[in-house]
C-alpha cells in the first residue's frame, strides 16, 4: 500500500493506485485543491454579471433547446435569465454549473433543475417528480407543490418547496437541505445518507427507513418510522439551526421550532462519520 | 411505463373526446403501442351502447394472428343471430373497422352477465364496453391515430379516462389493451399504470366466483376486483379503498362511471399522478404536460399522497 502519511502533491486515491484512467475529451477529470480555495471551478463555466438580465420564452422550444440557450446566454454574460412559459416541460435548466439567477415563470415538469451546481433558481409554479436531483450547491425555490423524489441523491444547496411534496424526498440525498412548507408523503428520506430535511407539516409512512445517517425534522404528524429511523433530542443548537434556515427560506414565520420532532438514524455504519462534504470543505 | 389520463366536466358538456386525444397525445413517449379512450357522452339512457370486436388489428407491431376478413363477416352474423335470441333489437349499427363494431340496442334486462357470456361465447368475440353513456375504444397506435380512425374527435360528454400502453406483461393487441370494462356492469371502466405482482392469486380467487377474464394483462385485474366488490354490494369508492390492501405492487388506477370518476394510488405511491382540481372540472394525468395540452395557462396542480383515493360526481 502507499505511504499515504508522505502524500504532498497526488491524492491519497491516486497514490493508492485508483485512478490509473487518463480521461480525454469533454470528461475532465479535476481535483479540490485547497489551495485555490473559492478559485476552483469547472471547466465550461463562465463569467457572469447578475445585473444583465434577459427573458428566454421556451413555449415552442424542445427542452434540449431551451438548455442550450440558457447555455448560450450564459456565455454571453448573461447572469439573470427568466424563463417564460415552460409550461411543465421535462428536464429544463439541467446541467448548470454555473452562478447564475434562474427564474421559471411557471410549472417544470420532470427532472427539472438536474445535476446543477451553484445557481440560484426560483419557480414561480409546481415540479414535477425529481426536481433538482443531484444538487451539489446553489438554492432552489419553488414556490408551489413538488413531485415524487424531490431533491433525489442531492450532495449540497438549499432546495425549499413552499407547498407540499411526494413520497420519497431526499431519497439517497448526501448533503444540503431540504425544507418543505407543507406535508411530505411517504418514504420521506428513504436511505438518506448525509444532509437534513426540514418538514413543517405531517409526513407519510416509512419516514427514514433506511437512512444511513443526516437528520429529519417534523413540525406535524408522522404516518410512521422507517426501519433504522428513531427519535432524537432536539438541542439548543438545532432549534437556532431550524430558526437560521426558515428564516433563509422565507418560509415559516412564527414557526415553533421547539416543538418539532428530530429523528435520525438509529445504527451506526462502519466508518462512517458526520461530517457533511461542505463542513469537510469548511474543516480544510 | 405507460401513461394515463382522465378528466370530469362539473354540470356541463364537453368535447371529452377532442380533450382526452391531447391529453393522452402529450403522453405518447410513455408508450404508444396502443392507445384507448373510455368516453362517456350525452346520450338519452334509452338504449345501450355496445362496443364489440370480432377479430383482432393484425397491422404492424400486433402480435395477432391475420384472418380474413369473412371470419369477421361470419362472427359478426352469429352476434346478431344471438341478440335476437335474447330479444335485443339493434337500433344502430356501426361497422367502424373490419374488426370493430358499435351498436346501438333496446335491451330490457338488466343482468348484463348472461348477455354478455352468451356474446363472448363466440371465438374470438370481445365486448369492449356495454352501457348507456360509456364507448370504450381501443386499438394499437397513438392517441391521434386511434382518435383519427374511429372519428372520436367531435364526441361530446361529461368524462372520459385514456389510456397511452407501453406493453410490458403481455402482448401488443386491443385485448391487452386498457381502458378495461368492468365487465358485467354497465358504464364501468378502468385505466391503470403500474405491475400487479399478486395477479394470479387474485385472478384465480376471482374466476372461482364466477368473474371472467379476456386477456392476461394485469390491469384487467383490477376492473375485475372493482366488479366483484361492487357485485357483493361496496360502493365504487368503498371497493377503491380495499383495493390499496387487496392488489399488491405499485398502481396508479382510474375508475369511472355513468356519473363519477375515481383516482388510487398505491400505499408506496410509486407511480405518477398529477392532479388539478376545480369547480367546473378535474383534469389529471400521468404527467403534468397532459394537463397543460387543454388547460395552457398557469394553474395549481399537486400530486396526490400515497394510499390515496378520490372520487368526483359529474
Amino acid at each position: 500500500m502507499a505511504n499515504l502519511k508522505n502524500v504532498t502533491k497526488k491524492t491519497k486515491a491516486q497514490a493508492m493506485g485508483m485512478h490509473t484512467e487518463v480521461l480525454t475529451g469533454r470528461t475532465q477529470q479535476k481535483f479540490f485543491n485547497p489551495d485555490e480555495a473559492e478559485n476552483f471551478y469547472y471547466f465550461g463555466t463562465y463569467d457572469v454579471d447578475f445585473n444583465k438580465r434577459t427573458d428566454l420564452d421556451v413555449k415552442d422550444m424542445t427542452a434540449a433547446d431551451a438548455n442550450k440557450e440558457i447555455d448560450n446566454l450564459m456565455s454571453q454574460g448573461y447572469g439573470t435569465i427568466v424563463i417564460k412559459n415552460p409550461q411543465g416541460k421535462h428536464s429544463i435548466g439541467v446541467g448548470i454549473l454555473n452562478k447564475l439567477n434562474l427564474i421559471f415563470e411557471g410549472s417544470l415538469g420532470y427532472f427539472g433543475i438536474g445535476s446543477c451546481d451553484g445557481p440560484i433558481v426560483r419557480i414561480n409554479g409546481r415540479v414535477g417528480w425529481s426536481c433538482a436531483e443531484n444538487l451539489m450547491a446553489g438554492k432552489v425555490v419553488i414556490e408551489k407543490n413538488a413531485g415524487s423524489c424531490f431533491g433525489a441523491a442531492i450532495r449540497g444547496g438549499d432546495l425549499i418547496c413552499k407547498g407540499s411534496v411526494g413520497a420519497r424526498t431526499g431519497i439517497d440525498m448526501k448533503g444540503g437541505t431540504i425544507i418543505i412548507g407543507g406535508d411530505a408523503g411517504a418514504f420521506t428520506g428513504f436511505m438518506m445518507q448525509r444532509g437534513r430535511i426540514i418538514i413543517l407539516g405531517n409526513v407519510g409512512i416509512n419516514l427514514g427507513d433506511s437512512m444511513y445517517d443526516g437528520t429529519i425534522f417534523v413540525g406535524g404528524e408522522i404516518g410512521s418510522y422507517g426501519s433504522d429511523a428513531v427519535d432524537a433530542e432536539l438541542t439548543k443548537s438545532d432549534q437556532d439551526w431550524l430558526k437560521r434556515k426558515l428564516k433563509v427560506a422565507e418560509i415559516g414565520d412564527n414557526f415553533d421550532v421547539s416543538k418539532m420532532k428530530k429523528i435520525v438514524a438509529g445504527k451506526k455504519l462502519w466508518n462512517y462519520d458526520n461530517l457533511e462534504p461542505t463542513e469537510k470543505k469548511g474543516a480544510i | 411505463m405507460c401513461g394515463i389520463a382522465g378528466l370530469i366536466h362539473r354540470g356541463k358538456s364537453s368535447k371529452v373526446g377532442h380533450e382526452l386525444q391531447g391529453m393522452l397525445q402529450a403522453l405518447k413517449h410513455r408508450g404508444e403501442d396502443s392507445t384507448g379512450y373510455a368516453l362517456y357522452g350525452d346520450t338519452d339512457g334509452k338504449n345501450f351502447i355496445m362496443r364489440f370486436k370480432v377479430g383482432e388489428n393484425v397491422g404492424e407491431g400486433s402480435t395477432s394472428v391475420a384472418e380474413d376478413v369473412s371470419v369477421y363477416d361470419e362472427r359478426k352474423k352469429i352476434v346478431d343471430s344471438y341478440l335476437s335470441e335474447m330479444g335485443a333489437k339493434i337500433i344502430k349499427e356501426d361497422r367502424i373497422l373490419p374488426y370493430s363494431l358499435r351498436y346501438e340496442i333496446e335491451y330490457n334486462k338488466k343482468d348484463l352477465l348472461e348477455f354478455s357470456q352468451k356474446i363472448e361465447s363466440i371465438p374470438g368475440v370481445e365486448i369492449l364496453s356495454m352501457g348507456k353513456s360509456l364507448e370504450v375504444i381501443k386499438d394499437l397506435g397513438n392517441a391521434k391515430m386511434v382518435c383519427d380512425r374511429y372519428n372520436l374527435d367531435k364526441l361530446i360528454g361529461t368524462h372520459a379516462i385514456g389510456h397511452a400502453r407501453m406493453a410490458t406483461e403481455s402482448g401488443v393487441d386491443i385485448k391487452s389493451a386498457h381502458p378495461f370494462w368492468g365487465y358485467p356492469f354497465s358504464d364501468v371502466s378502468v385505466v391503470h399504470n403500474g405491475q400487479l405482482t399478486n395477479y394470479w392469486n387474485n385472478r384465480r380467487a376471482l374466476e372461482n366466483k364466477g368473474m371472467r377474464f379476456m386477456s392476461e394483462c394485469d390491469s384487467e385485474l383490477i376492473a375485475v376486483y372493482l366488479a366483484e366488490k361492487m357485485r357483493d354490494g361496496a360502493s365504487l369508492e368503498e371497493g377503491m379503498k380495499e383495493s390499496l390492501t387487496g392488489l399488491d405492487g405499485v398502481f396508479t388506477y382510474f375508475v369511472a362511471t355513468k356519473d363519477s370518476l375515481g383516482m388510487a394510488k398505491d400505499t408506496m405511491a410509486a407511480k405518477p399522478l398529477v392532479l388539478y382540481e376545480s369547480d367546473e372540472l378535474v383534469a389529471m394525468g400521468s404527467e403534468e404536460i397532459a394537463i397543460r395540452s387543454i388547460l395552457p395557462q398557469e394553474i395549481d396542480t399537486y400530486d396526490p399522497f400515497d394510499g390515496e383515493v378520490k372520487v368526483w360526481q359529474i
